[in-house]
Formats: structure tokens, C-alpha cells, sequence
């Protein structure tokens, strides 16, 4: 199976805090894979280094074999991979269809054509009834749905979704799992996630990559990674067994 | 085509579309109710719509804050004036000349803001230096007058569209054209790809840009279109006025009063500007009118006024009059 996202060696400085160091790993095409650890094991700063929203110290980012490693975030957008906030962050005056629509010109030029893809993304996930409410009247966990639509809507190959089942109830938590598969299993989009929530990760990861103090400390399928003693020891804690 | 003029029209209700055709009929048929006085104050009302319209392009629209749009007024007014004093050459044709020189302004401002990263009250700051500095330059360039001001002359003649010499109705009837056109120019931007990622930027530009859009780009055409809008109000205040003086077209409460009508009408919407603009200048006109007749004759009131209208506005009206009345009116669009 040929790569879709190849990193290597990616590592970020912060003013000389190493916050990133020597990340690498590979997200293979039609896959679903979870990036797990601590709070700074520096998840978040490894998805804004692949995203484009700041460029990495060191290493390099490769997308379908193209090297995308320091382009903008629009660029790399454009280049297929969409993203959501962990920090949700809508655009609150426009309404929910139009947040949607403004995600969807990444892929089509018209604009008909992408309301009406933004409408069909917005089926997906239960947001369609509230299309015409400003953004800013939607809760925290369709706010997280919101992002994950407008990201969507760009038409992505490969999604990158930081904690989007962070304040989600179960029941929501299953849905929103039962839509990334769905979207997995149809579409063959490629999923890279963030994710607290192991219930999530457990039900979508085929792969788990786990990172502490900005380095991997394991990898590999789910099964293997909950039972590593360094996993268990700096994250998931003994009583997960 | 057709389709562009369908998607102008749509998810507007039918009682919306009446009430823009009977606002365009009587500002159509205005002046032949109208005294030279009053005809006057419209005039100006119109002058302040259209520019503010063009402004909230890059406010309204794009979220970029401008207080310096005195100075596209002021470059395109003194290049079309120059263009016809110094060359002959009639505004018809000086106005694409006024055109390049405001949106050549505009882009240089939006090229050193942007590319640096300069936003928000440093962007404003920016707006306003560029302002000062050309003001000043210009009271410096004795060859367009400098200080001493620019003036075309005044002639009584019939009606020439192509050298925009004429009574005052006709002036009335360019500017209503004029902010007639750049109405539907903006829904039209509205509408369009353009207009939502403008809107993006102006809410949140990290997730603009994270959903494709490049957020330089855009800022640098609304900031282009803008000042090129701006610069057919500077053509017609030369024209209208026959006199300018830098101290007085570049000076900075200039850029706060084109800026007040959208403000008050409502930020971001098509109709704001319009409305802001009535309000202000006819109520300003009507108070000072008011108190004269009273016997008051108090220079300053109509700053006080505006002051006022913007006080009331920020406070209980924060989004402006137009998204209120508009519901009240049941002018809400269908979707």
C-alpha cells in the first residue's frame, strides 16, 4: 500500500523549546490513523507544521509523493488536505450553509455548485436544518461538526481532525464515527486524527502513532500500541488494559 | 450573463425587490419635487452613499479597516481636474486615469500591510499616514496648486456629461447612476466566490486560508476594488466643487464622514451605506435648518449630530439601522 502522507523527520523549535523532534511516520491511502499522546506531546503542533500553518525546523512533509513541506495553508489546501481547528473556529456572522459553501469553492468554481456540495456535506452531518442560523447560535459540539464540514467541503484527500469528539457526548461520538467510516469506507478518504476520546480511536484507528514530549514513543495497529508499557505508562495509564 | 443578473436576484423576497424599485422611482423623480436647496443636500447624501458603499467593500465585505479613504477621494479628484485643466482632457476619459492612480494608492497600502502583516489598528494607522503624507505632498506640488488649491472653472452651461460640466441635476443624476451601479456591483460581489471569502477573511482568516483561500490576494482586491470605487466619488467632487484644497480633500475628517453612513446603515450590507448616508445628511441638514429657523445659529452642530448618531448607534444598534428595520420591514430574504 503506497503512502498518502509521508513525514520524516519532522521537528519543530519554539525560541529553543523543542516542541516537535524527529517525528515520523506515514499515512497510507485510505486509511485511518490516530495520533495519540499527553497534552504538548505536540499533536497540535505536528498537524499545523502538515497543514501549512507554520513551517517546520526540520524535516519534510509529502503529499501523494509531492513534496508540500513550508507551503502556505491555502496551498496545501488547495493540494488536497483539509483541516479543523482544535479551537473551533467558525466563521460566526456567516450562516452554517455559508460557512460550508465558503470551504467548498476550494473545489468547485462555481458557485451553485458548491452550495450544493456544501448542502450535501451538511446531510452528512446533521447540520442541514440548521443551515440558515448564524454560526455563531450553534453549540460547541456542532461548532465541531461545523469545522469538520467545512473542511469536507474543500474536497480533501486526506482530512486532519484535531479533537473533534472533545465535548461530545457518547451518543455524538458514535455518530460522528459512524460518518468518518461511512466517508472512509465509500469515498476512500484518507483520515489523519487527533483524539483524546479512545473510544473514537479505538472504533476508527487502523493505525496509531504515539507521541510524548514530541517524540514517537510507539507505533503501529491499535492493539499493540494500548498494550505498549511506554504508551501505558505515559498516557493511557495502567487501568486501560 | 443572464444567469449573473438571475443570481442578483436571488433569495431576495418580492417585497424586497418592490421596495428597492419604489426607493430607485422616487430618488428618480426626487428633483422634480426638489428646491435648489434641497437638491443639494440630496446630492450629497448620494456622494456619501456611493462612497460609503465603496469603502464598506473593504471594511463591510473584507473586514479590513480603512480611515484614510479621504486620500482616493483626493488623488483621483486633483488627477481627473489635471487631466482637464492642464490637457483638456474630459473627465469622461481623466476618470480611468483617476481610476489607476486611486487603485495604484490602494495597492501599494494593501502591499506593505499585507505582505508585513500589519492588521487591524496598525493597518488603520497605515490608511491614515498615507493619507497625511500625500496631503502634505500635495500642498507641497505648486504645480497643481499646492496649498493655494486647484480650481477648474466654473461655467454656466448646459448639460455635458462628457466634460461633467453642468447644472446641478445632472450632477444629482450621475451620483444617483453612479451609486445605482455600484449597488449592484456589490450584490453582484456578494454573490460571487469573491464575496465569500472576503466575508471569511473578515471573520476568521486562519480559517479562511486553512480552506484554500489566499488571503493576500483577496485583501489586495478588495482594497483595489475599493480605492477604484472610492476614485469616481474624487472625480465628481472636482467636477461638482471646481475647487481643491489639500488640507481639505486628504484631511482625516473626511475619511470619517464617508465612513459614517455605513457605519450607522449597517456594516457589511448592500442597503447600509444607502440608508446611513440619507440619515445622516438630511437629518444633519434638517437639524441645522431647524435650529437656524429657531433662531440658534450654532457652527459645529452638525459634528455634534453626527456624534450623536453614532453614539446611539453603537449603543443600541451595534449592528447598525438597516438589519433592524429591514426584519421590522419584513424585507428578510427567502432562502
Amino acid at each position: 500500500m503506497t503512502a498518502l502522507l509521508e513525514v520524516r523527520g519532522l521537528s519543530k523549535s519554539f525560541r529553543g523549546l523543542r516542541a516537535v523532534s524527529q517525528v515520523s511516520f506515514d499515512v497510507p491511502q485510505g486509511e485511518i490513523v490516530a495520533l495519540i499522546g499527553p497534552n504538548g506531546a505536540g499533536k497540535t503542533t505536528c498537524f499545523n507544521m502538515i497543514a501549512g500553518a507554520f513551517p517546520p525546523s526540520d524535516g519534510t512533509v509529502r503529499l501523494g509523493g509531492r513534496d508540500i513541506t513550508g507551503l502556505r495553508a491555502d496551498q496545501i489546501c488547495r493540494a488536497g488536505i483539509g483541516r479543523t481547528f482544535q479551537i473551533v473556529k467558525p466563521f460566526a456572522g456567516l450562516t452554517v450553509h455559508e460557512n460550508v459553501t465558503v470551504g467548498a469553492l476550494n473545489a468547485f468554481a462555481d458557485l451553485a455548485d458548491a452550495r450544493a456540495k456544501a448542502a450535501e456535506v451538511l446531510q452528512l452531518l446533521g447540520l442541514w436544518a440548521k443551515r440558515d442560523q448564524p454560526a455563531s447560535s450553534l453549540t460547541l459540539p456542532d461548532r465541531k461538526r461545523l469545522e469538520v464540514a467545512r473542511a469536507l467541503g474543500t474536497g480533501p484527500q486526506l482530512l486532519l481532525l484535531d479533537e473533534v469528539m472533545a465535548g461530545l457526548r457518547p451518543t455524538e461520538t458514535d455518530q460522528m464515527v459512524a460518518v468518518f467510516r461511512q466517508l472512509n469506507e465509500k469515498t476512500g478518504l484518507t483520515i489523519l486524527l487527533i483524539e483524546h476520546v479512545m473510544r473514537a480511536v479505538m472504533a476508527l484507528a487502523r493505525r496509531i502513532v504515539v507521541l510524548h514530549h514530541g517524540e514517537t514513543i510507539a507505533m503501529g495497529d491499535p492493539e499493540t500500541v494500548v498494550r505498549d508499557p511506554a504508551v501505558l505508562d505515559v498516557y493511557l495509564g495502567a487501568e486501560a488494559l | 450573463m443572464s444567469r449573473m443578473l438571475r443570481r442578483l436576484g436571488e433569495g431576495v423576497s418580492n417585497r424586497a425587490l418592490v421596495a428597492l424599485g419604489l426607493v430607485f422611482a422616487a430618488l428618480l423623480l426626487a428633483p422634480l419635487v426638489s428646491n435648489g436647496y434641497v437638491l443639494s443636500v440630496l446630492i450629497i447624501a448620494l456622494y456619501y452613499a456611493y462612497a460609503g458603499q465603496a469603502w464598506n467593500v473593504m471594511m463591510g465585505f473584507c473586514g479590513q479597516l480603512s480611515l484614510g479613504h479621504s486620500l482616493y477621494v483626493g488623488v483621483a479628484a486633483y488627477a481627473a481636474a489635471i487631466f482637464f485643466v492642464k490637457w483638456n482632457v474630459p473627465p469622461v476619459i481623466g476618470m480611468f486615469a483617476a481610476i489607476a492612480v486611486a487603485m495604484a494608492f490602494g495597492a501599494v497600502i494593501g502591499f506593505l500591510a499585507f505582505r508585513f502583516s500589519v492588521s487591524g489598528v496598525y493597518f488603520a494607522l497605515l490608511t491614515i499616514a498615507f493619507a497625511e503624507f500625500t496631503r502634505i505632498g500635495f500642498d507641497h506640488f505648486t504645480w497643481a496648486g499646492g496649498s493655494g488649491g486647484f480650481f477648474l472653472k466654473v461655467e454656466d452651461r448646459a448639460a455635458d456629461l462628457i466634460t461633467l460640466r453642468g447644472p446641478p441635476i445632472m450632477f444629482y443624476y450621475v451620483m444617483l447612476a453612479l451609486t445605482a451601479l455600484a449597488f449592484l456591483f456589490c450584490r453582484m460581489l456578494t454573490q460571487s466566490r469573491v464575496g465569500y471569502y472576503w466575508f471569511a477573511i473578515r471573520e476568521d482568516q486562519e480559517a479562511a486560508q486553512a480552506l484554500g483561500i489566499n488571503v493576500f490576494r483577496y485583501k489586495m482586491l478588495a482594497v483595489i476594488v475599493s480605492s477604484g470605487m472610492t476614485s469616481l466619488a474624487g472625480v465628481f467632487f472636482a467636477f461638482y466643487y471646481n475647487n481643491l484644497f489639500p488640507e481639505q480633500i486628504f484631511s482625516m475628517a473626511r475619511s470619517i464622514e464617508l465612513i459614517l453612513g455605513p457605519i450607522i446603515g449597517g456594516l457589511g450590507t448592500l442597503f447600509g451605506p444607502i440608508l446611513g448616508a440619507f440619515v445622516l445628511t438630511v437629518l444633519a441638514d434638517l437639524v441645522t435648518e431647524v435650529l437656524v429657523f429657531t433662531g440658534y445659529d450654532i457652527p459645529g452642530v452638525k459634528q455634534v449630530f453626527y456624534g450623536l448618531c453614532l453614539a446611539v448607534v453603537v449603543i443600541w444598534l451595534p449592528l447598525g439601522i438597516w438589519p433592524p428595520l429591514k426584519r421590522r420591514l419584513g424585507l428578510e430574504g427567502r432562502s
